[in-house]
């Protein structure tokens, strides 16, 4: 699976024309400042699309990741709470990303269930333990540093004035270096592609299909995890309702990005371009004063066109 | 415990639901009065109307995420033409509403067959899409009680027979789901297509027109949900029912519809929906949390899929089409 395909230049043709578009309408957009406080709305979601993203390559999904994203928040309150530091507050997120992870994983290769199922299940169980605990309260006083993770640019922290990348971003885009060149570099990402196109072959020529898909959910935790750390940073507090819905958003961005629901296609290129492209459109929208849910339906009707369209082309092309 | 997983599910359930009325009901008798199980019935009742539309699309080893958000759409239509129209009557609301929600289903439907959609990603598309509908319908205000049709509101009031209306419409609905599904070619033809879609295509079944007929109903049963919806609460706002179609594909697991596609019974999803109604009716009589609703409803979908996939040896074909997983 080639990293650069035609749908990943429909992407960053459109992404161009977007920057074309808002920056000669919207004054201020195209500003350094500008665009790098944009990537804050997006970067948290990008994480939790890179994981999901090769979850659905491998032909399995996640749908509890933002239940996850809440649970490792709560984690890090109860810690807090505890009188630990940032230090055990991040361990204790990763620990309950990992296990959240780990209990889809088990449920979908030892008792053979379908993800969607299993994740839908997951999905109200988490999300339902967090509402437990916490009610219609609200965790917040968190120690310096993680706000300094999500709120503040590498230039600060390191020193070059002239660097305003937020440390979020920069997170991400490590992230998304090191997941495709796992995906697109190694056989470990090959194996991936075999089990997504075709799980009975895969398992065949001796994959043992099972141990990715349980290592794909506990990295799928993992992520959230991460994103939870760094929300909470952003945002200074836990609520039950933290990134409700961020599911979907992040599956819209994997399938947006050329990933096929079904499995074995797709690529991490593809994937980040959609997430700059619906996080920087989402953004610009908000520049011009369009409210969330309006946004939403556009990103709803986007999904559905970007993949009509190329089948609509595929057509004529037969046709003709 | 093997022979206990020989025995029907649907009895299992049905037991398992008398258990948990039986032990609230021993720590507080109110739990097991009419009264009572007229109000679960008349909570129940949407869902399962709900639940009978996704349980035919999930048949089809499709899924319609898109319900709840056509619910809201379709309601809140029907909440401004009630208020722009006030001398409309609710036959012609309630033609209305139908009708809405079939055109929003068929939406669904027609992309689904005419590209050749997977309907996962259809419907989470027009989730949003709908969604967002209702904001640009409504300009972002509330319909609140005052502004809504007041046939709409007296609906779930009327009282016919001793049961509610709601408690009607939903009878009426799983009669003639069941009727649809267990005597008309059509609905058998949907089991088939959902079991084996290759030998259905082989045997001559229309596919493409069975999908559309599916996601249409769906839509159609939703949109009247809407309406009940809309007057039961009195109030139509953009974030109604929002999240509500996990319910439904919940209630629709727990009652033994297989994800998979061809598997399921009108009997079983509604022993589902009861099953949920019973655990939300109960949880405010033994004075626990309400909050815990939702971890449970969530407990119960991996229980029971996990106990379905042991006791059929069939495990249950995914939407995302991973065939043969033991292998």
């Amino acid at each position: 699976m080639k990293a650069w395909n035609t749908w990943e230049r429909v992407l960053l043709a459109l992404l161009m024309l977007l920057l074309v578009v808002f920056g000669s309408t919207q004054t201020g957009f195209m500003s350094v400042d500008t665009l790098a406080d944009s990537t804050f709305n997006f970067s948290e979601k990008g994480l939790l699309a890179l994981a999901i993203a090769l979850l659905i390559v491998c032909g399995e999904i996640d749908l509890s990741i933002a239940a996850i994203l809440a649970l490792c928040s709560l984690a890090m309150g109860y810690t807090m709470r505890a009188g630990l530091g940032p230090w055990a507050i991040g361990l204790a997120a990763l620990a309950t990303g990992v296990v959240a992870g780990a209990v889809n994983g088990v449920l979908v290769t030892r008792y053979k269930l379908p993800s969607i199922v299993v994740t839908i299940g997951t999905l109200s169980l988490y999300r339902g333990l967090a509402l437990v605990a916490l009610g219609d309260q609200s965790i917040s006083g968190y120690p310096e540093v993680f706000s300094t993770l999500g709120n503040a640019y590498l230039g600060e922290v390191i020193g070059v004035k002239w660097l305003v990348v937020p440390i979020e971003f920069v997170l991400l885009c490590v992230a998304a270096v090191g997941v495709g060149l796992v995906l697109h570099r190694t056989t470990l990402g090959r194996r991936i592609y075999a089990i997504g196109a075709n799980p009975v072959a895969a398992r065949f020529s001796g994959i043992e299909a099972d141990r990715y898909r349980f290592a794909l959910f506990v990295f799928a935790g993992l992520m959230a995890a991460v994103a939870a750390i760094l929300l909470t940073g952003r945002i200074g507090s836990t609520r039950p309702n933290i990134a409700m819905g961020w599911e979907l958003d992040a599956i819209t961005m994997v399938i947006l990005g050329g990933v096929a629901i079904e499995g074995g296609r797709g690529s991490i290129v593809g994937t980040m371009l959609a997430v700059l492209l619906l996080g920087l459109f989402t953004f610009g929208m908000g520049m011009a004063n369009v409210t969330g849910i309006v946004m939403s339906m556009v990103i709803g009707v986007l999904l559905i066109v970007s993949m009509v369209l190329p089948k609509m082309l595929k057509n004529r092309g037969a046709h003709a | 415990m093997k022979s206990l997983l020989h025995i029907r599910r649907e009895w299992l359930l049905l037991a398992i639901i008398a258990v948990i009325a039986l032990a609230v009901g021993a720590r507080a008798p109110v739990f097991l009065t009419l009264r009572n199980g007229m109000d679960i019935a008349n909570d129940s009742a949407i869902l399962a109307i709900l639940v009978m539309g996704q349980m035919v699309v999930l048949l089809t080893r499709g899924i319609d995420l898109s319900v709840a958000s056509n619910l809201a759409l379709t309601g809140m239509v029907c909440a401004l033409i009630g208020k722009a129209f006030p001398g409309v009557s609710i036959v012609v609301l309630i033609a209305l509403a139908v009708a809405v929600g079939a055109l929003l289903g068929s939406i669904n439907g027609w992309l689904i067959t005419g590209f050749n959609l997977p309907p996962i990603v259809v419907t989470l598309g027009t989730l949003s899409a709908y969604r967002g509908a209702i904001f640009v319908a409504s300009k972002g205000a509330w319909i609140s009680d005052q502004d809504i049709h007041d046939s709409i509101k007296g609906l779930p009031r009327e009282v016919w027979l001793g049961l509610p209306a709601l408690v009607w419409f939903a009878i009426v609905v799983l009669v003639a789901s069941s009727v649809f599904l267990k005597l008309r070619k059509e609905g058998r033809e949907i089991y088939a297509l959902g079991g084996n879609p290759h030998a259905a295509t082989y045997v001559g079944i229309p596919m493409q027109r069975r999908l559309r007929l599916v996601y249409t109903l769906s839509g159609a049963l939703a949109g009247l949900a809407g309406l009940l919806w809309v007057g039961r609460y009195s109030i139509a706002y953009t974030e109604l029912a929002a999240g509500f179609e996990l319910t439904v594909v919940a209630a629709c697991v727990i009652g033994g519809v297989s994800i998979g596609g061809g598997v399921g019974t009108v009997l079983g999803a509604g022993l589902g929906v009861l099953f949920i109604g019973v655990v939300n009716g109960a949880l405010p009589v033994i004075q626990v949390s309400p909050f815990w609703q939702q971890a449970i409803s969530g407990a119960v979908i991996l229980i029971s899929v996990a106990v379905n996939a042991r006791s059929e040896r069939r495990a249950g074909r995914q939407i995302l089409e991973r065939q043969g997983a033991a292998a």
